[in-house]
């Protein structure tokens, strides 16, 4: 049984089906990519994990527990971090209080009256948020303002952000999309590091140059259902994917 | 000191100091000279100058920190007062009861708005507000003039059934409001050559709230409470995303920015026992807007400077008329005097609005950060430059200096 289970979801708007009868079974610490031409429903799907959307039927689990029905912060206190297409920061904060900011979470959960403590005396939570800064090469800049970083480097904040966090889980919403080459490198490389922490993590993408050098699993979405999930090897000849794919992406 | 950093420490010394000596501060110019008009050291005013002080550092903690507009907190400041005069009507004149009182209301009321209001965010919760502001203020005229004696406003009369203390004085008139028997209106005078200072009781009771008051809002500031509701006005989306609900977290500084207008108003009836309606109108929520973006909003200082400024304008600007004017010109030519004053007298005397209005389009327009970055650009000019490692620590700081 996998750390993220998905059972039968089923997603309706209006009269187009968004989502039909989507089955995943994501194994703990794999990374598990989700791929399909455009508008084949993948960030409707994501949406169901996050708590943005709810499904008209079906159920999804993370470790041993619905995630239907509850808020998205309710969802990330459970352990589910997540990196938004376009990277979402406090872009006017300093890159050290953005990362401070998901540490307090962690540790005083979704709500806290401290107004009385000083950011000053909280050694610990700092110490943790430089730490990590430095492990991902940014704590020379901790005391930038975030929005003033390039777009690879508010991707890298935002990944260290959520690492903060400690996640169970890490949902990656097409997470190169509009970098420049260098950038998407970057980013594939920081990614291939997280991966060996141990970390879950769902990557959703469209380019199939960071999926096949990330994952250890695909599935294909075409309309809303999962046409073939295997290893990245086999996925790059089945003729099922190819047609869904029809020429849209080189394989 | 007092858990705060050194920076900190240092400007809330300085405001301390400035607060203690403004009788002396406030008042320049000797007794009787042309200037002494511009004088602004009397009792009345430097109250009026820590009372707005308080309200605007508490709308600063809403506006500054979360971003969310509201334009209807001068109806916590009304009904601060109304909660303040009737603890004074039913129970003592000691002002200490009717300061907590009017807080609590305030508080609750607060509570109320905020709840329903910050459903919306944007300009729907600024217009919420308003609404239930104006709603305030209309039924304080109308339905609930029992309580708050329409449009005369609620006052203190001499058969108040005050239960501990006395319903009037021996000589058959209404007791004074007091501190534990330190009448408001006491104080004294110290003549200095041409110079009078007056030092009063109800202003230093106010001066010493407003500096509790702005304490707080620095340990507010720099307490990771603080940093979340940057955080709020900073990306909501991505606080969510974070494990963080920033409801709660929205509706926690809203009503302490009540509390705090409730405090303000609490201290106005303390010092004068008499609310108005008059109190609760937009105007009244505006005026609070403009001081806290006048002063910089989301620094700490900012507030309090920009309730002075609009106070000094209201109070003295407004008191200039064109035979004060003409006295001012009498060096020139007739004709020429009289063009002058025609140019100036618009911007005086009942024109004041129009002065302030002018120097706000300045501030919105070229000093975003309001009084406050003007001063940091002037200290700027002034500043020798430094080493250069020095030199990018300061720059590095800057952020959180403008805080």
């Amino acid at each position: 049984m996998g750390i993220l289970e998905v059972k039968g979801v089923n997603k309706r708007f209006g009269g187009l089906k968004a989502l039909s009868d989507v089955n995943l079974d994501i194994a703990e610490g794999s990374v598990h990519a989700i791929i399909g031409p455009n508008g084949a429903g993948k960030s409707t799907l994501l949406n169901c994990f996050v708590g943005r959307l709810e499904p008209d039927t079906g159920t999804v689990m993370f470790d041993g527990r619905s995630l239907l029905g509850i808020q998205p912060f309710e969802i990330n206190q459970a352990g589910v971090s997540r990196v938004f297409q376009t990277p979402e920061i406090f872009a006017d904060l300093n890159l050290l209080e953005n990362v401070m900011i998901p540490a307090f979470a962690r540790r005083d959960g979704s709500f806290k009256i401290n107004g009385w403590m000083s950011v000053g005396d909280e050694a610990e939570i700092r110490e943790e948020a430089m730490t990590m800064l430095a492990e991902l090469g940014m704590d020379a800049k901790a005391d930038h303002i975030a929005g003033q970083l390039s777009r690879g480097d508010k991707r890298r904040l935002e990944l260290a952000m959520c690492l903060v966090q400690k996640p169970k889980l890490l949902l990656l919403d097409e997470p190169t999309a509009g970098m420049a080459r260098a950038d998407t490198n970057n980013t594939i490389d920081l990614l291939k590091q997280i991966a060996k922490r141990g970390i879950t993590m769902v990557v959703i993408e469209h380019d199939m140059h960071v999926v096949f050098s990330l994952a250890d699993r695909i599935s294909v979405l075409a309309q809303g259902t999962v046409i073939v999930e295997d290893e990245p090897g086999k996925i790059k000849g089945n003729p099922k994917v190819q047609e869904a794919y029809l020429g849209g992406a080189h394989l | 000191m007092l858990g705060l950093n050194r920076r900190d420490a240092l400007l809330f010394a300085i405001v301390i100091a400035i607060t203690l000596f403004a009788p002396i501060i406030l008042n320049p110019f000797p007794e009787g000279s042309e200037l002494a008009q511009f004088n602004a050291g009397y009792p009345d005013l430097m109250q009026r100058f820590v009372i707005f002080g308080i309200f605007a550092i508490g709308f600063n903690i809403l506006f500054g920190l979360t971003g969310y507009l509201s334009f209807g907190h001068a109806a916590f400041l009304g009904v601060g007062s109304y909660a303040g005069v009737w603890m004074m009507k039913l129970l003592t004149m000691n002002v200490v009861p009717a300061i907590i009182v009017s807080v609590i209301f305030a508080g609750l009321f607060s509570l109320l708005v905020g709840y329903i209001s910050l459903r919306r965010s944007g300009i729907y919760f600024s217009i919420l507000t308003l609404a239930f502001a104006q709603m305030s203020f209309a039924l304080a005229y109308s339905v609930l003039t029992p309580i708050t004696n329409g449009e005369t406003g609620l006052q203190l009369a001499l058969d108040d059934p005050r239960i501990l203390g006395i319903s009037q004085t021996a000589d058959g008139s209404i007791p004074l409001t007091n501190f534990f028997g330190i009448t408001m209106r006491d104080g004294f005078e110290i003549a200095m050559g041409g110079w009078l200072f007056t030092f009063n009781a109800g202003y230093y009771l106010c001066a010493i709230v407003m500096l509790i008051a702005f304490y707080v809002s620095i340990r507010i500031f720099r307490s990771p409470f603080g940093v979340m509701l940057k955080a709020v006005k900073s990306n909501q989306q991505r606080m969510l995303y974070t494990g963080l609900n920033p409801r709660p977290y929205t509706l926690a500084a809203f009503v302490i920015s009540g509390m705090y207008a409730g405090l303000a108003g609490g201290l106005m009836v303390a010092m004068d026992p008499l609310a108005g309606a008059e109190r609760m109108q937009w105007t009244a929520s505006g005026e609070v807007v403009l001081m806290t973006i006048l002063g910089g909003m989301g620094t700490l200082i900012g507030p309090v400077l920009g309730s002075g400024v609009i106070k000094y304008l209201e109070n003295i600007f407004s008191k200039i008329n064109d035979n004060i004017l003409h006295q001012w010109f009498s060096f020139l030519p007739d004709g020429l005097e009289d063009f002058v004053v025609a140019i100036v007298y618009p911007f005086i005397g009942k024109g004041w609005h129009l002065t302030l209005g002018i120097v706000f389009m300045l501030v919105v327009i070229f000093l975003p950060g309001g009084i406050v970055e003007g001063g940091q650009r002037i200290a700027g000019l002034f500043k020798r430059k430094p080493p250069e490692d020095k030199n990018k620590t300061a720059a590095a700081s800057a952020p959180s200096a403008a805080e």
